[in-house]
């Protein structure tokens, strides 16, 4: 961490600037943060709403966005009978003003320096994290090799589609694998089930090339893929994880 | 304070619980995990506790020397630094002072502590948080022993700080006379973090 970032975390009032659906349960939020400090791939905000009686509810999102000047991305899931999440997807509108403070978080982060091959692995909405990683990586004039295993229910749950697909196209761009849990569509070029690993094999790499491996996801999910990884001789020093959601989830 | 246009708050905690839900803070009934790595998991054979200062080993106890302690259950709630609380959970364990107690100890030596885990985690405590019945090394939550995904066979309990400081996976207490940051405290999360004051961050008052 930068000595900046130990500096006390204040309260800073951000602006919608911008909404866009993602899947049927996701949208993203760019906010624009007048002061913001900059942040490394992979950190997260935490989000502060305000009943008029002044009662609080706090949450924690990971960044999407690369460090951009003062627009912050945040991707936001639906949570069935959530308090926080339903408010951000229903209840809020471009020009909406939101308390948060950040940039948090000193372990689950990637910079350039950092270098090495990539491997990220995310399952549903824990691509977040992963997009501001390849987006920052996107940025670079030599990007380290990165390659991406991701993990959702259906085709159209996947998060980011067409940029990542974009993504892959381009020069020195990541190699994507998804998979899909809950459907076999006819035409697939994709994995199917859920992470494995053979899946691992066939897209991660070799554990001789000190490959950093990132995992997030519901919690079951990053057991069973950090497990996996151990397995297959990744250096447990080397594999950084971020778990959400209750420990029963899918 | 900065009012959220059209935010009403229903995840208020009942009447009866308002009292007990820190700032920020709202109930869960489930029981999230969140680990900065994969799930170290050490066999019992190969398990022990240590509890050093400066210079030494004070006591090494295998698994069947904690288990010869006192057992000591402690009902309390918990609260997690990424916002989740959890009411009324049931451990049990060998209290800090049981602890010190077996290794012929009458006071504590050091005012510090850094708690040493499976997996390199780290934490640092004030000795004066983990005695007086406090603290404990748990090995069961809910009556049953503790599962590697949450800090199984043993992790401190130190439940009236953020969730953090009660250890997973611990092997060691570290004793010393100055505080030393653990893993979590030099990533930029406070150096105490007490959830009444709010204390998420490095310069949380």
């Amino acid at each position: 961490m930068t000595s900046a970032a130990l500096l006390p975390l204040r309260w800073r009032t951000a602006t919608v600037i911008a909404r866009r659906p993602e899947t049927p349960h996701v949208a993203t939020l760019v906010l624009d943060v007048p002061g913001w400090p900059g942040h490394k791939a992979g950190q997260h905000v935490d989000l502060r709403l305000t009943a008029a009686d002044g009662y609080e509810a706090q949450r924690s999102y990971s960044i999407a966005s690369a460090n951009d000047g003062t627009a912050v991305a945040i991707t936001v899931e639906r949570v069935a009978d959530g308090e926080v999440s339903p408010f951000l997807l229903d209840d809020v509108r471009v020009s909406d003003d939101l308390e948060l403070r950040g940039p948090i978080g000193g372990y689950f982060v990637w910079s350039l320096e950092d270098g090495n091959p990539l491997l990220l692995i995310a399952g549903g909405s824990g691509v977040a994290p992963m997009m501001s990683i390849l987006r920052a990586r996107a940025q670079a004039l030599k990007p380290p090799a990165a390659r991406l295993l991701y993990s959702s229910r259906d085709q159209a749950s996947i998060i980011y589609r067409d940029e990542l697909d974009g993504m892959t196209a381009a020069t020195d761009g990541p190699r994507i694998l998804y998979t899909l849990t809950r459907e076999r569509p006819v035409v697939w070029s994709g994995a199917l089930g859920r992470v494995d690993r053979v899946m691992l094999e066939r897209i991660g790499f070799p554990p001789t090339d000190d490959p950093l491996a990132y995992v997030c996801g519901p919690t079951p999910f990053v057991e069973q893929v950090a497990a996996d990884l151990v397995a297959l001789g990744y250096a447990e020093e080397r594999i950084r994880t971020e778990r959400f959601g209750p420990t029963g989830a899918n | 304070m900065v009012i959220t246009r059209g935010f009403s708050g229903r995840g208020r905690p009942a009447g009866q619980y308002s009292g007990r839900v820190p700032p920020g803070q709202h109930l869960v009934s489930d029981f999230p995990v969140l680990t900065a790595g994969p799930t170290p998991r050490t066999h019992l054979e190969h398990w022990s506790l240590s509890l050093r200062d400066a210079e030494r080993d004070l006591t090494v106890l295998s698994w069947a020397d904690f288990e010869a302690l006192p057992q000591s259950e402690m009902t309390t709630d918990i609260h997690c630094v990424t916002k989740w609380t959890k009411l009324d959970t049931v451990w049990r364990g060998v209290t800090v002072d049981d602890l010190l107690k077996g290794a012929g100890l009458t006071n504590p030596p050091g005012r510090f502590v850094t708690a040493e885990c499976d997996g390199g985690y780290t934490t640092n405590l004030p000795v004066a948080d983990l005695i007086d019945g406090k603290a404990m090394v748990a090995t069961h939550f809910g009556g049953d022993p503790l599962t590697p995904a949450h800090g199984g066979p043993a992790r401190l309990l130190v439940p009236h700080l953020y969730f953090w400081k009660s250890a997973k996976w611990v092997r060691g207490l570290h004793f010393c006379d100055r505080d030393h940051p653990g893993f979590w405290e030099s990533l930029g999360y406070h150096v105490y973090g007490d959830p009444w004051r709010e204390q998420r961050y490095t310069g949380d008052a």
